[in-house]
């Protein structure tokens, strides 16, 4: 690996003050995205700022009913969580879809946000990508694009964002709790990543002297009607081509609320209100959600390996959106999709 | 071409100094001075003569290098040591006690849960953290927590029975 600086920070304080005035230098959590992302020469920090000792692992209840994660609760105890798993087994279920045991009880609840997308160009230097170097181009385009982007890309970058936990996260509106050296932010869900546009060297709006300390999860859990629903190349352990996070409200037989949120196929969760509004009042069936479906995928275009995606999401849709409703989500260890 | 929109010039960088770090390893503390790119595998392998810690992938896709830091199952090659400055460490070398296996070692040979072995010690740790995590009831459930692990030579079946016979609680046949 490269030769790079390393320092412990103290505290939120001195993690800021030891990122200020340097520009190449990273925070580093779990570590499992970045170790890898410098064995591959594709981040090249000149100092890495140990932040595994602040005092962020708490998972709190919040005054107005929710609950607040702190930014170091490792992935596998936030999804083991009985307090979260009892009020949002959407989210318990998104994280356990994703990578594998040993990378969950490493991987922070921040970290996890602040993944960097799969997408083969980005992570070999020998090709171009305008996301690693920007104006470089991008290979995904005409290479091989089976894992990439299906809405929201630009001509300068086809990557998706690879998380599970907040394709859940955007399901739930949560917010994203930051602090700067200008102070604090509060950071809605749907406002953290970025598409790519012209500037896909950014994934999201955080500032690089800014730290996330914590998610805040509102009081809406979704808890009996959701499912996350993931569809991949082999049954565990692989990021997803597809995957639906759903959550129902339901009331008297019909529909009072619902959200869907899409991964795999963007440069972020993917959500549309105008097709969360059509579920509204509506008895929930294979019709409704076949509309719903179509209202989300609007627009959508692929690739030459991955145009199969745009109909495998809108099937993916509907079922998960029946699994919500029948109050039968995805299981995560029996892989057969009922 | 240049390598990245981070790049560093070398050039300008005196090379860092060794850190020095104290693991708790087995229950034997040791002391290494390393440099911060150190991965706790390559710390292991190449600094403390562990080499019961396999380099599968490096890459943190295949489980090999699966080792206990404070009871919980990592893959040692995505981290580096200076973070682990402290830790308590369990390898495979650890888990026999008083020259008898682990249980979960003698299962993997009761069951015949490997052909080349290269994958073993990561799949026996990961066993004894999944074992330890308590949220595996069923095979399924095994297949599922074991995910990441790879075995090249396909001995799934033989390693999730091996796991299921210790989470059961059942004494393992004796080796012949």
């Amino acid at each position: 690996m490269i030769n790079f600086d390393y320092v412990k920070a103290r505290d939120v304080g001195d993690a800021i003050k030891q990122i200020g005035g340097h520009p190449n230098a990273r925070f580093i959590a779990g570590g499992t995205n970045l170790i890898d992302l410098i064995k591959e020469n594709v981040a090249r920090p000149t100092r890495l700022i140990d932040i595994t000792g602040l005092p962020l692992t708490e998972i709190e209840e919040t005054k107005a009913g929710g609950w607040r994660i702190g930014a170091l609760v490792p992935n596998s105890d936030l999804a083991y969580d009985e307090r979260i798993k009892t009020r949002y087994p959407l989210l318990s279920s998104a994280i356990l879809a994703g990578a594998s045991a040993q990378l969950r009880n490493m991987a922070s609840t921040g970290g996890n946000l602040l993944q960097r997308t799969r997408c083969l160009y980005f992570y070999d230097p020998a090709m171009p990508c305008n996301k690693r170097e920007p104006g470089t181009g991008c290979g995904a385009t005409d290479g091989f694009n089976r894992m990439n982007a299906i809405l929201g890309w630009s001509e300068s970058c086809i990557a998706v964002h690879p998380s599970d936990m907040c394709v859940a996260l955007a399901v739930l509106e949560a917010t994203v709790h930051v602090t700067g050296p200008k102070g604090d932010r509060a950071i809605p869900f749907a406002e953290f990543h970025r598409l790519p546009g012209d500037t896909p060297e950014r994934d999201t709006n955080l500032a690089h002297d800014e730290i996330i300390v914590a998610v805040e999860l509102p009081r809406e859990g979704f808890n009996r009607n959701y499912s996350y629903l993931k569809i991949r190349d082999r049954l565990s352990y692989a990021f997803a081509l597809v995957s639906v996070a759903a959550g129902l409200e339901l009331e008297g037989g019909a529909i009072k609320s619902g959200r869907v949120a899409l991964g795999g196929v963007a440069h972020k969760p993917w959500r549309v209100p105008e097709a969360e509004q059509r579920l509204n009042g509506q008895r929930p069936d294979r019709r409704v959600f076949g509309e719903v479906a179509d209202i989300i995928l609007r627009g959508a275009s692929g690739f030459a390996h991955n145009s199969f995606k745009i109909e495998l999401a809108r099937r993916a849709i509907i079922r998960t959106l029946e699994q919500a409703a029948a109050g039968t989500p995805q299981s995560q260890s029996v892989k057969s999709i009922v | 071409m240049s390598l990245g929109n981070q790049g560093q010039d070398s050039r300008e960088l005196k090379l860092q100094p060794k850190l020095d770090v104290t693991l708790r390893i087995n229950g034997v503390e040791r002391h290494v001075s390393l440099r911060p790119w150190a991965t706790l595998l390559d710390a292991l392998r190449d600094y403390l003569d562990l080499t019961g810690t396999k380099k599968g992938c490096d890459h943190g896709q295949c489980g090999a290098c699966t080792v206990l830091v404070n009871g919980r199952r990592i893959v040692s090659c995505l981290t580096l040591a200076v973070m682990q400055d402290g830790a308590e460490i369990t390898t495979v070398e650890g888990l026999a006690t008083n020259g008898k296996l682990h249980p979960l070692q003698q299962a993997f040979i009761s069951h015949d849960g490997f052909q080349c072995g290269y994958c073993t010690p990561g799949q026996i740790c990961s066993g004894v953290g999944l074992i330890a995590e308590g949220h595996a009831k069923t095979a399924d459930e095994i297949r599922e927590l074991m995910s990441g692990n790879i075995c090249r030579c396909g001995c799934y079946p033989n390693i999730v029975a091996a796991i299921e016979e210790v989470m059961r609680g059942a004494a393992p046949e004796s080796a012949p």
